[in-house]
């Protein structure tokens, strides 16, 4: 294949309809929870392990740094559902259009700071 | 048919089912896991209880399996997407394969990791 062909379509230069704002959010937020897989089996190990270490996570996830991280890993979460969700109702043929996307997004976009402040509200009340 | 030998099923449309059955998989987990700790006073004697029994442990092992599943589709997604040679250069392919081979090891490490975890228990 010729590496060298031209491109003409230079993402760069155009403005982005809100369609691309929450596709692009949702690969970041997919990213992020790849990693933070590795904390929530963290967590689930310590939760485990023995009593002691089940009150020692309790105390540590009380931290304000751990719970920012578990609030940014938790939203990370749950924007990627909610986004994932809009993409199952596509499937199911709802929302295809073009005017059908653009209403979706805004709506998964609204849902997802609903669940975003839900989660700030139970995680750093904790 | 175009194939790619770094994809999961080495077809987009199975990729793309699976996607939505590890997806689904997932989002059934975690509504279970909401629901407990919403309608219960969780500590450590029931928490460990609810996972030790065979039926919980099934449902996390296969939740981890579709959370390796799903991140190894939807990272081959986005690395062939921005790890290119048109965007990266001519290092961006090795560059990439050395990124797709650490997803999917990372991913098979989180499954022997829940496997630990989980029959440890």
């Amino acid at each position: 294949m010729k590496q060298n062909r031209p491109v003409n379509l230079d993402i760069g230069t155009i403005k982005l309809p809100i369609t691309s704002y929450v596709s692009i959010l949702h690969r970041v937020s997919g990213v992020i929870l790849f990693a933070a897989v590795a904390l929530f089996l963290l967590a689930l190990d310590a939760s485990l392990a023995s009593a002691e270490s089940f009150a020692a996570l309790k105390s540590t996830l009380a931290s304000p740094v751990w719970q920012f991280v578990i609030w940014a890993s938790l939203s990370a979460l749950g924007y990627h559902l909610v986004l994932g969700l809009r993409h199952l109702v596509m499937d199911f043929g709802v929302g295809e259009t073009l005017e059908g996307g653009l209403v979706s997004a805004k709506i998964a976009a609204v849902i997802a700071v609903v669940v975003i402040a839900a989660i700030a509200g139970w995680v750093f009340a904790w | 048919m175009v194939t790619s030998v770094t994809s999961f099923g080495r077809s987009g449309l199975s990729d793309w089912l699976l996607q939505r059955i590890t997806a689904t998989i997932m989002t059934a987990y975690l509504i279970f896991i909401v629901a407990y700790f919403g309608f219960n006073d969780v500590d450590y004697a029931s928490w460990k209880a609810l996972n030790a029994g065979l039926p919980m442990k099934m449902f996390s092992l296969l939740t981890v399996l579709s959370i390796a599943i799903h991140s190894w589709i939807g990272m081959w997604g986005v690395l062939t997407d921005y790890v290119t040679v048109r965007l990266m250069g001519a290092k961006a392919t090795a560059l990439r394969m050395v990124f797709q081979l650490g997803v999917i090891a990372v991913s098979l490490l989180y499954v022997v990791w829940a496997i630990d975890v989980l029959w440890g228990i």
